[in-house]
């Protein structure tokens, strides 16, 4: 790469700042400034929405503060398009300054912008799941205190092999990577574990109507897995109702099927699902105790997924910035400090691998009613789980990223 | 005319050296508002000179950026061949979509076009094998001139810059030939013309022909700029963005894209961090546009200059 | 066997909810000449308002009669305010739509929020039929049921009502319609509303199949344009059989060929296009 006079005086004044006058620096007060990247326009606001409020709601409860030092929050919305994206995190980065972004949501978004936040060296807490970004692609900037996209499908499968000793299941999902990561891990697991994926159906994100689908989906096998995102898995549900297909094959599902945000307009036709995530609003610790009532008190609603990433992405950041006497400016500092993070939250307690992605418990939920809501209840926790699984790392890695290809679908009838 | 020149020698000089005075995401803004003013320019043949109004205009900007990407990914194809290729092929499919689309006119050829482009989208977002499908193609990076870096923002708006200058007079060069002004002909009187003994039809897949090749200059200069490509820069409203800039600034202008492009290009990334519901205040000014200035900004700010400086036209 | 039948009957009940879709589609476009994209919008803002009025405790037959009125009465006012003042320019009309459209999507998200929205149907409607031992949803048979009966309806108002003559006369020739005393401008407005009035009984009627969410409006008017297109301007019979061909299409084209089946959706179209621009039944070029 070529060096331009700018980049050399930049990096150099940097570099100058980060030798000479460190502990001096950390001593002043400068407030922490975070860029919120997310998305309020368009189909993916739901989401996008939740994550500003569960961020907001976490800055309330702490004065503002992180780290002992005033916040500066902005929010950028990409409305869920890539090249938004892109030119709004150069946005936070160069005109706001930001010492650390969280977001994007979408995993098209966080690849759109991997590249940019790699060239600026702009420590990312990503609630995206692309699998590569933590894996063979591993970006330094970038930590993910969520899931990848099959983190929380290994379990489920282990739990549906083992535990509710399914034999034949059905894989559906969305036609995007998101989809095709989560199924193939779920494969993967389940086949390892003696299950056989007898078929595999992924529709088009922006299906209306999934009639078609279902009347292909086969009936004689023990269980269906859902992999959709948004609300797709809730209208997949609905019409699996409408086709009287309830009760004739069991239903379970990926972290996103039956998202809280989804399951609050749902009857019941949910009751009795079980889905695997890295956290729900039924989480018995003393941080969700006080997260999740506080949210649904202000919002009306119980926090999910999105609400519940950056509500945890602050108290990372927090932790973090705390190890390195809050002085944000010290990038490198910040990423290490991340990595070291070992800090409980709403979700439980969190770390992480040397890749940047989250060592943490996952759960198994059961959909229930309760004070006249539908609630995810937990029924079983699956304690510190890694985005490999039970795989060793470098064996992992050297397979193939998880796709529509790999691991190959031997035993569809 | 010697008044003329001058004129747009200073403009230039100015665009030249603004960079120097902004910091790094004003360049880049700059940069993104020449890419949408190519593509506007090249629609604005079309819509403005053509009286043809395309509304899948997206297709050959996606075209050839997805070519581009696609060649540099799967062969690791250098960044001349994947351009020149990536031009060939998107101003073929512009010819094979043209002479579907212009077996009409009106109405069902703007609902043609946005078939076509809805065609195209669906491999971008289907064929995952072919196209990457929702993830993109990333991993991209900036062609090197003469040895020039274009990674640094600054480079990048300068190379836009002679891009968007030569482009821009060529479409000037191209509407004042006396083609240009037969293709003004079929727009305003199109039976006369053709009883004249012009080919209507094919004064009009040319002119199509020519906005697709310059549609795909635009989509090289997007997939520089952003180095990564998602099937949402095909989609209706990318189009629809890029109508909006054609008309918002005046059809039929030289100046009217370029106007438009600077408008929409500043709302969607600039006034949406403050308003918070940008997307509804693009469409009021969309209708508001549509309305109450039919004609766009280009011929407001030519009567200004008119006023200010006599009335030469510009 | 089961496939096929299943998804026969599927392709039928999916035609019969594209037929309320399109033919407001279909009657704005032939006699007004106006592209309305927005009709993905009215579609949408339909559902919403069913999804409205059944949380309120109401039928889901309320639903459709509040959903009719109020989109309804949406279009007619999109028509007197805003397409009346760009008469005679048809394409400054259709990009009034389309940002009109950018408009509603932004409005419904503000209104519902970006959760989908559950649409039930009657009760009794909501346990499949069991037929030659498989099952198939109750309520998509009544989705075709009404779709028929609005086809029977809107074909005995344009062919034997006097609004349908007038219809029918601008269709043909606008001019000569006006020159006769057709009060064009009235006209213009009924039936812009009438058709924005289709479009809302389609959201309410595919609201316990699709339900309500934000996209669905994007979702929905590609398959406007193409049926529209592919049946022929102007043509009410040129709809009604597209309808069914694209619900074809469209079903067994994602089954049997998923990679490409947007590609095969709006094939048909192209190839009709290309050799025969009018469509199917449509007999005057626009």
């Amino acid at each position: 790469m070529t060096l331009d006079r700018r980049s050399f005086i930049q990096g150099s004044a940097a570099a100058g700042l980060g030798l000479a006058v460190p502990s001096l620096f950390a001593q002043n007060n400068e407030p922490v400034r975070v860029g919120l990247l997310t998305v309020k326009t368009g189909p993916l606001a739901s989401g996008g929405i939740d994550m500003e409020l569960g961020l907001k709601q976490w800055l309330a409860e702490n004065g503002n503060m992180l780290a002992g030092r005033k916040v500066e929050l902005t929010v950028a919305d990409t409305g869920g398009v890539p090249a938004n994206t892109k030119t709004k995190i150069s946005e936070l980065n160069e005109r706001n300054k930001v010492h650390v972004i969280m977001g994007p949501l979408a995993a098209f978004e966080a690849l759109a912008v991997d590249d940019y936040i790699r060239d600026n060296k702009i420590p990312t807490l990503s609630v995206a799941a692309a699998e590569d970004m933590t894996q063979r692609k591993a970006n330094p900037w970038f930590v993910r205190a969520t899931s990848t996209s099959s983190q929380s499908a290994h379990p489920m499968a282990d739990y549906c092999a083992n535990i509710k000793k399914y034999k034949r299941m059905v894989v559906v999902a969305d036609d995007i990577a998101y989809g095709h990561e989560m199924c193939a891990g779920f494969q993967r697991v389940f086949e390892e574990n003696g299950g056989k994926i007898v078929q595999r159906l992924f529709a088009p994100l922006t299906v209306p109507d999934y009639g078609s689908y279902l009347a292909q989906l086969k009936t004689n096998a023990d269980a269906v897995f859902l992999g959709f995102a948004g609300s797709n898995g809730f209208r997949f549900i609905r019409q699996m109702n409408e086709y009287g297909l309830k009760g004739k094959i069991a239903i379970v599902g990926g972290m996103t099927a039956l998202d809280e945000a989804v399951l609050k307009n749902m009857g019941d036709e949910a009751l009795g699902i079980e889905t695997a995530c890295w956290y729900s609003a039924e989480l018995n610790n003393p941080i969700n105790n006080k997260f999740a009532p506080a949210f649904r008190k202000a919002q009306g609603y119980d926090p999910g997924f999105y609400a519940a990433a950056t509500y945890t992405n602050a108290a990372v950041l927090d932790a973090a910035l705390k190890s390195i006497n809050g002085n944000a400016s010290n990038k490198e500092g910040l990423m290490a400090a991340l990595k070291k993070t070992n800090v409980p939250t709403a979700r439980g307690p969190v770390t992480f691998d040397s890749y940047g992605n989250v060592v943490g418990d996952v759960y198994i939920r059961k959909v229930e009613r309760k004070d006249g809501r539908l609630v995810n209840v937990v029924t079983k926790t699956y304690t510190n789980v890694s985005q490999f699984w039970k795989y060793d790392p470098k064996a992992f890695l050297a397979n193939p990223v998880y796709s529509k290809d790999w691991p190959p679908a031997r035993n569809l009838e | 005319m010697i008044k003329n020149s001058l004129l747009y020698i200073v403009l230039i000089a100015i665009l030249v050296i603004l960079p120097l005075f902004f910091g790094e995401y004003y360049v880049n803004l700059g940069s993104q508002i020449m890419v949408a003013a190519v593509f506007a320019a090249s629609l604005n043949l079309l819509v403005g000179y053509g009286g043809l109004t395309s509304l899948g205009h997206a297709t050959y900007l996606g075209v050839a950026a997805y070519t581009s990407a696609w060649l540099f990914q799967n062969y690791g194809m250098s960044h001349e061949y994947t351009a020149l290729i990536a031009l060939l092929f998107t101003t073929l499919v512009g010819a094979i979509f043209g002479w579907i689309s212009l077996r009409a006119s009106g109405l069902s050829f703007l609902m043609l076009t946005l078939a076509l482009s809805q065609i195209i989208w669906g491999i971008g977002y289907r064929w995952v094998g072919l196209t990457n499908g929702d993830n993109g193609i990333s991993g991209l990076t900036r062609p090197m001139p003469f040895g020039i870096n274009l990674e640094n923002s600054n480079n990048f708006y300068w190379f836009c810059l002679v891009i968007t200058i030569i482009c821009l007079f060529f479409i000037a060069r191209f509407v004042n030939s006396p083609f240009g002004s037969s293709l003004k002909g079929t727009r305003d009187q199109e039976k006369r013309m053709s009883a004249l003994g012009y080919n209507v039809w094919m004064i009009r897949w040319i002119t199509f022909v020519i906005a697709s090749f310059f549609g795909a200059v635009s989509g090289l200069m997007y997939i520089y700029l952003n180095k990564y490509i998602h099937p949402s820069v095909i989609s209706i409203t990318s189009s629809a963005e890029a109508l909006l800039c054609v008309i918002a600034g005046g059809a039929g202008t030289l100046a009217g894209p370029i106007l438009g492009s600077i408008l929409i290009v500043l709302l969607k990334n600039y006034v949406s961090g403050f308003v918070e519901r940008w997307n509804m205040l693009l469409g009021i000014i969309f209708v508001f546009i549509v309305i109450f200035m039919p004609a766009g900004m280009a011929p407001g700010f030519t009567q200004l200059k008119n006023r200010l400086f006599g009335g030469k036209k510009l | 066997m089961q496939f096929w039948v299943i998804q026969t009957l599927n392709s039928l009940a999916l035609g019969g909810l594209l037929f309320m879709l399109s033919s407001g589609f279909a009657l704005i476009f032939g006699l007004m000449r106006i592209a309305n994209l927005t009709h993905g919008s009215l579609f949408m803002i339909g559902a919403y308002i069913a999804a409205s009025v059944l949380k309120g405790g109401y039928s889901l037959i309320v639903a459709a009669l509040v959903a009719m009125a109020l989109v309804g009465l949406i279009g007619a006012i999109i028509e007197r305010f805003i397409l009346r003042s760009l008469s005679g320019n048809s394409q400054g009309q259709v990009l009034a739509t389309l940002g009109l459209s950018f408009i509603a999507a932004d409005a419904c998200l503000m209104i519902w929020g970006g959760d989908p929205i559950p649409i039930n149907a009657p009760e009794m409607l909501r346990a499949p039929m069991q037929m030659f031992g498989f099952m198939f949803p109750t309520y998509r048979l009544v989705v075709l049921v009404i779709s028929m009966i609005s086809a029977v309806l809107l074909y005995l108002l344009m062919e034997k009502t006097r609004l349908g003559a007038m219809i029918r006369a601008g269709v043909d020739d606008m001019q000569m319609a006006r020159a006769v005393g057709i009060p064009a401008s009235q006209l213009f407005t009924i039936v812009f509303a009438l058709g924005a009035l289709l479009a809302g009984l389609g959201g309410t009627v595919g609201g316990p199949m699709l339900n309500a969410y934000p996209g669905l409006d994007a979702d929905m008017l590609p398959l406007a344009l193409i049926v529209v297109i592919l049946g022929g301007v102007g043509s009410l019979i040129g709809t009604f059989v597209a309808s069914f061909i694209i619900g074809f299409i469209y079903t067994f084209g994602i089954a049997l060929v998923p990679d490409l089946a947007y590609v095969i959706l709006f094939l048909p179209m192209v190839l009709v296009i290309a050799f025969r621009p009018s469509g199917l039944f449509g007999t005057i070029r626009a």
